[in-house]
């Protein structure tokens, strides 16, 4: 399971400060403490960043990089910032990902630049009709955004499928969906696709206390149907990761596997 | 079109181990399941290496006796005989003599002996205890200590000793054995636990417990095999190290390498037997992945070694 550290985002209250005073300290600490919990990658979710989103972004890069060997997947709806940031980025340590695309026409742009860049981009399955019903019209896009992507130039092994996480509190029957979109993305492609979700979406909404349990729980029912990646807490993920990793046989088990 | 034979790649690699310092002997480092070298890199073949006691081996059977007849009474002429008389490439010194229930000798007889050995040798040493977990812990800090800086093996660590032997070991720049009883998860375990005193992963040798053709090999083998596939398929760092097959002891002590020709006409040539017994279980054994292997037969070795050209 690749877990991207989620952390940095600009809804966080320090993230957001840091990031208006350009103070590297707090990005740099919370970039450290992910990759250290067992984070593959590092989301920079800078927001829309109408104003001076391709600074922050390469900003926001070079900062994370300058400390953490890991490549970074850019969140921001702004396609200038995307390409800014992939143009600092650091491939020696992976190739970056682009957090996203979709079937609504304005978001096309992102495929452009991830062709241009060799990025490895996310498809999000939701057009500009609004949000998908169930599993099947999350499949029915992930569909019309591959083959735009193979337009575009962009191998399908270099596309992540993103469901969309819902809500519990308000959308209780996409748990479901997601889950089995999940499955039938999957079987879009042989090599199988690749999924991820933005995991605590799940519990957005949530009483505090819940939010762990409710992310933790539906990442094993994900994982056991075929998950790649999670944007998550790498530090509230960990032990799920690896017991679950362990029961489905992908790590030898041993009384300290929890430390390891 | 021309057929293309399909080739596995794996996210893991065996570490590679050096022991010795006058002629140092490498083994482990590669990346693909035994003698897949169609598929990968197989950097140094296994090594095999004659085991010696601290005391005559009056215990051994006859076949194996004779072998060693006029140079096993002492250790150091015996030493000497299988590096220069057999071409050992390594040297196994196992000190029978220090248990409780033999001659218990004390840890500084035991340092005694080994400084002599290591003295007239110049291939590497691997020094074990006599597998009590009491005395090992005395008797291998004290040799330990004694082969400082020779980079030597020691062994072995258990779960019940593994603390005081393996700080040993660290101190004294020498690699470990550390063995578990016939179970993948506690071979792990120990492993962790080991490295968890900082001791290097990279210089451990991983003993899952041998057994002797008829008496349990295949356990031996699916462990050894189901190691080498957490090594390299799931890139397990914890499960990298090369492994140990102590194949001599267990060999020649089962009914098959014994039993007179007098008694069991149908089983043929006792001497041949015993032989193609530890032949047998050897060559099992580097097929499902040992890199290091304790014999005693010379002529067993010189088969094994046959059958290590042939595959390689």
């Amino acid at each position: 399971m690749l877990i991207i550290g989620e952390k940095l985002s600009i809804i966080a209250k320090r993230v957001r400060e840091a990031m208006l005073n350009k103070d590297k300290g707090p990005i740099q600490e919370i970039a450290t403490n992910q990759w250290k919990q067992g984070a593959g990658m590092i989301d920079a979710n800078i927001g829309p960043a109408e104003d001076g989103g391709e600074e922050l972004m390469q900003w926001m890069v070079t900062t994370i990089q300058e400390v953490v060997p890991l490549p970074i997947c850019l969140d921001t709806t702004n396609f200038k910032a995307v390409e800014a940031g992939l143009q600092v980025h650091n491939n020696e340590w992976g190739r970056p990902l682009i957090n996203s695309t979709s079937n609504d026409p304005e978001r096309f742009p992102m495929m452009e630049i991830a062709a241009k860049y060799n990025a490895q981009l996310i498809g999000l399955t939701v057009g500009k009709g609004g949000l998908p019903a169930d599993a099947e019209e999350r499949a029915a896009i992930a569909a019309e955004i591959m083959a735009r992507a193979m337009e575009y130039g962009i191998p399908l092994e270099d596309l992540f499928l993103d469901p969309l996480v819902l809500q519990i509190a308000t959308s209780q029957d996409h748990a479901l969906h997601v889950i089995k979109a999940v499955k039938m993305f999957q079987e879009l492609n042989d090599p199988a696709m690749k999924t991820v979700v933005g995991l605590s979406n799940i519990s957005n909404g949530c009483p505090r206390a819940l939010r762990p349990i409710l992310n933790k729980y539906y990442l094993t029912l994900l994982t056991y149907e075929g998950l790649t990646a999670a944007i998550a807490d790498p530090h509230e993920v960990a032990e799920t990761v690896k017991t679950t990793d362990v029961i489905m046989g992908k790590t030898l088990y041993a009384h300290s596997y929890l430390e390891m | 079109m021309a057929f293309v034979a399909p080739k596995e790649t794996y996210a893991g690699k065996v570490f590679e181990v050096a022991i010795g310092t006058d002629k140092p002997v490498v083994f482990g480092g590669e990346n693909v399941l035994p003698f897949h070298s169609f598929e990968g890199n197989v950097p140094s073949r296994p090594v095999i290496a004659f085991e010696i006691q601290d005391t005559a081996p009056d215990d051994w059977p006859e076949t194996v006796k004779k072998a060693h007849a006029g140079v096993s009474g002492d250790p150091v002429t015996w030493a000497k005989h299988c590096q220069d008389a057999l071409g050992a490439k390594a040297i196994a010194l196992r000190l029978v003599g220090t248990h409780p229930d033999r001659e218990n000798r004390s840890p500084e007889e035991a340092a005694k002996t080994v400084r002599d050995v290591l003295a007239a040798v110049t291939v590497p040493l691997i020094i074990l205890g006599s597998n009590n977990v009491e005395k090992d812990s005395a008797v291998l800090v004290a040799v330990a200590e004694a082969a400082k800086d020779r980079n030597c093996i020691i062994g072995k660590a258990q779960e019940a000793n593994y603390k005081t032997i393996a700080a040993a070991a660290m101190a004294n720049s020498h690699k470990l054995i550390a063995m578990s009883e016939l179970d993948i998860n506690l071979s792990k375990q120990l492993n962790i636990l080991i490295t968890q005193m900082g001791f290097d992963k990279e210089k451990l040798i991983t003993d899952p417990m041998c057994s002797a053709l008829g008496y349990g090999l295949e356990y031996t083998y699916s462990v050894m095999e189901r190691i080498r596939l957490a090594a390299l398929t799931q890139n397990d760092a914890t499960m990298q190290q090369p492994m140990l097959g102590d194949v001599g002891m267990y060999v020649w002590k089962v009914k098959e390498t014994q039993a007179p020709e007098a008694d069991l006409p149908q089983w043929g040539s006792l001497a041949e037997r015993g032989i193609a017994w530890e032949t047998a279980t050897a060559g099992s054994l580097i097929l499902a992945g040992a890199e290091l292997l304790i014999m005693r037969h010379p002529e067993a070795v010189k088969a094994v070694e046959k059958f290590i050209d042939e595959l390689l």
